[in-house]
């Protein structure tokens, strides 16, 4: 166990970013994510990297636009409130497609709501969140060592479909630290024939997204979408305990982590309970839920909101959509493991009848 | 047979979109000219803003990226840090650096960020059809003012050169207006300056361009640059409000 570190949530991904090549970072101070642009700000110097604490979110996000604009790696962190403020810039980074990478560690809403852990960004998320009908990879980690990995891998998803990537945690997952096993980032090759680097020995480069001539925006939106089905290849997700499934648990994220000591408890029970947590959120696995639902014929989603992935799920197993129970823990505390489990095994009698 | 006139290399050869007596045109060839002179053609990173001035790829020969509305200083601060030989301008209107990208410009320009920032301020929103800006002078009618702006309600045209002037992150600061031959080869003097604090790495440079808007404020191509003088000269008076670092 010696190459393991005890880190904070948040400096994991900091320090994931930084071993993938990211040297730009652009931020404004917001609770409960300061731990990320603090990092930054005293480390990116030692690999010659740049650090600016921006005027705003809004400002934050468009230097984002900016250094992405060039091909560099570049990333944005903030928490709810303030990834409202950068949607205008991803939606352009998403109509130019610019590459990037925003981190929210969101806490509650609405309005100024609170900096508890909530998932009440996850139809922001994954619905686009800005104008436009655009879509940004959406990853969800559930451990300090996946805050690490994923932001690692999401520098490449960036590059590789020229969009931005949204990592989602929350405070919870910012704030805890766990043992993390840093790991080597093996470089990758992306076509660079689209930066801006000044028209030398080429012919000058436009990343814009205006399209006003007939037509023109239609096709745009449709190569768009294209893109945007080509991410399902990236759609990953984690599986436990479905082989004898009665009820499939599925959350993500923190509730994710807490439901599987919550499942295990439902295990020792005698409880036929599985769990399965997506990864991808945006593209979220349609597919390989409604397989499960092949098999297994009860559903609960556990969120901390009043029911948003819930929807997904329920347009994932279709036809057993009225199987889908749902618990919601909106923001201001978080639920036990006991607590889950009380809920689950409330559904589970009832669905045995 | 010299030529004593003919495109700048970095103007591309087509016909400007502008309404005519706009100075959009003449302040485009102004810095495709700059762009010419110092030999900046492969160099430079552009960055369009929203409004009439969005168009700038179609014209000036160089790498564009186009920024949200009122964030170019922003986003061409992102341009500029991750590639510092480049040499890195905005342009934008009096609506997109005014209003809605005040704070971007001046924390652009209090950081002292190397980039030139070429400023056209006619008073009004040209592209979305002649609504008030926070430079429409007191008493202009515009379709959002139609009494002629009131202070008590709308406050006072802002002078942006006087502001950014007076930041000590700033390197170089003036206005400057093309309504007349004079004042034009002043303006090409004077953006040649917001060119050259970058291109010798001395900081934040910016210029405003007082420009006409005949369409919008409804008269006529010749009116319009006789009120530049006689109107807008006296409340934004040209010259150089910053010139070295502090």
């Amino acid at each position: 166990m010696s190459d393991m570190e005890f880190i904070k949530g948040n400096e994991a991904i900091a320090m994931g970013a930084i071993e993938a090549g990211c040297r730009f970072y652009f931020g404004y101070p917001i609770t409960p994510q300061n731990d990320i642009p603090e990092y930054m700000a005293r480390h990116l110097p030692e690999v010659g990297g740049t650090f600016i604490q921006a005027e705003s979110e809004i400002a934050s996000i468009n230097m984002l636009l900016g250094a992405g604009a060039t091909g560099a790696r570049a990333m944005t962190s903030s928490s709810s409130p303030g990834i409202s403020l950068k949607q205008e810039g991803i939606s352009y980074m998403c109509g130019s497609q610019i590459p990037g990478v925003i981190v929210n560690m969101s806490r509650s809403g609405p309005g100024l709501g609170g900096i508890s852990p909530s998932q009440g960004d996850y139809f922001q998320a994954t619905r686009g969140g800005g104008h436009g009908d655009y879509r940004t990879i959406v990853l969800a980690p559930h451990s300090v060592q996946e805050n690490y990995d994923l932001t690692m891998r999401a520098f490449d998803l960036a590059d590789k479909y020229r969009n931005p990537v949204v990592l989602l945690g929350d405070a919870l997952l910012g704030q805890m630290k766990e043992p993390l096993r840093k790991k080597k980032y093996k470089e990758k090759e992306f076509p660079k024939n689209w930066v801006m680097s000044g028209a030398k020995g080429r012919k000058p480069r436009l990343l814009k997204s205006l399209y006003l001539s007939e037509g023109e925006l239609t096709e745009h939106n449709w190569m768009l979408y294209k893109k945007y089905q080509r991410m399902k290849r990236e759609i990953r997700y984690e599986a436990q305990l479905l082989d004898d499934a009665f009820l499939v648990v599925v959350g993500f994220g923190s509730v994710a982590r807490i439901l599987k000591t919550s499942v295990q408890m439902a295990r020792e029970k005698d409880m036929k309970v599985g769990l399965f947590r997506p990864i991808t959120l945006f593209p979220f696995p349609y597919a390989a839920l409604e397989k499960v639902s092949l098999a297994v014929r009860n559903f609960m989603a556990v969120e901390l909101n009043t029911g948003q992935m819930v929807e997904d799920i329920k347009l994932a197993v279709g036809h057993k959509k009225n199987q889908v129970d749902f618990y919601g823990r909106p923001p201001g505390s978080i639920p036990s493991p006991d607590e889950l489990f009380w809920e689950i095994k409330k559904v589970y009698k009832k669905r045995v009848g | 047979m010299k030529h004593v006139f003919k495109r700048p290399k970095a103007l591309i050869d087509v016909a400007f979109h502008f309404c005519p007596g706009c100075h959009h045109g003449i302040i485009h060839r102004l810095v495709a000219e700059c762009i010419d002179k110092y030999g900046l053609m492969k160099e430079t990173i552009g960055v369009a803003s929203v409004g009439c001035s969005v168009f700038l790829y179609d014209y000036i020969n160089v790498d564009v990226v186009e920024a949200p509305h009122g964030r170019a200083a922003a986003v061409a601060t992102g341009v500029k840090r991750s590639r510092p030989g480049n040499f890195v301008f905005t342009y934008q209107g009096d609506g997109d650096l005014a209003a809605i990208g005040t704070a971007e410009i001046i924390h652009a320009a209090n950081r002292g960020e190397h980039i030139t920032v070429i400023f056209v301020n006619n008073t009004v929103f040209g592209m979305t059809g002649g609504q008030m800006a926070p430079t429409t002078m007191v008493g202009q009618e515009t379709t959002t003012t139609p009494f002629g702006r009131d202070p008590d309600m709308n406050g006072f045209p802002i002078r942006m050169a006087e502001l950014l002037g007076d930041l000590p992150g700033t390197t170089f600061v003036a206005r400057t207006a093309v309504n007349n031959p004079k004042n034009l080869m002043r303006a090409k003097k004077l953006l040649r300056k917001a060119f050259e604090v970058q291109i010798n790495n001395e900081g934040f440079g910016f210029i405003e361009f007082l420009s006409a808007c005949p369409t919008n404020w409804k008269i006529s191509p010749e009116r319009a640059a006789k009120r530049v003088q006689e109107e807008m000269i006296p409340y934004f008076p040209l010259g150089v409000f910053k010139e070295g670092r502090e």
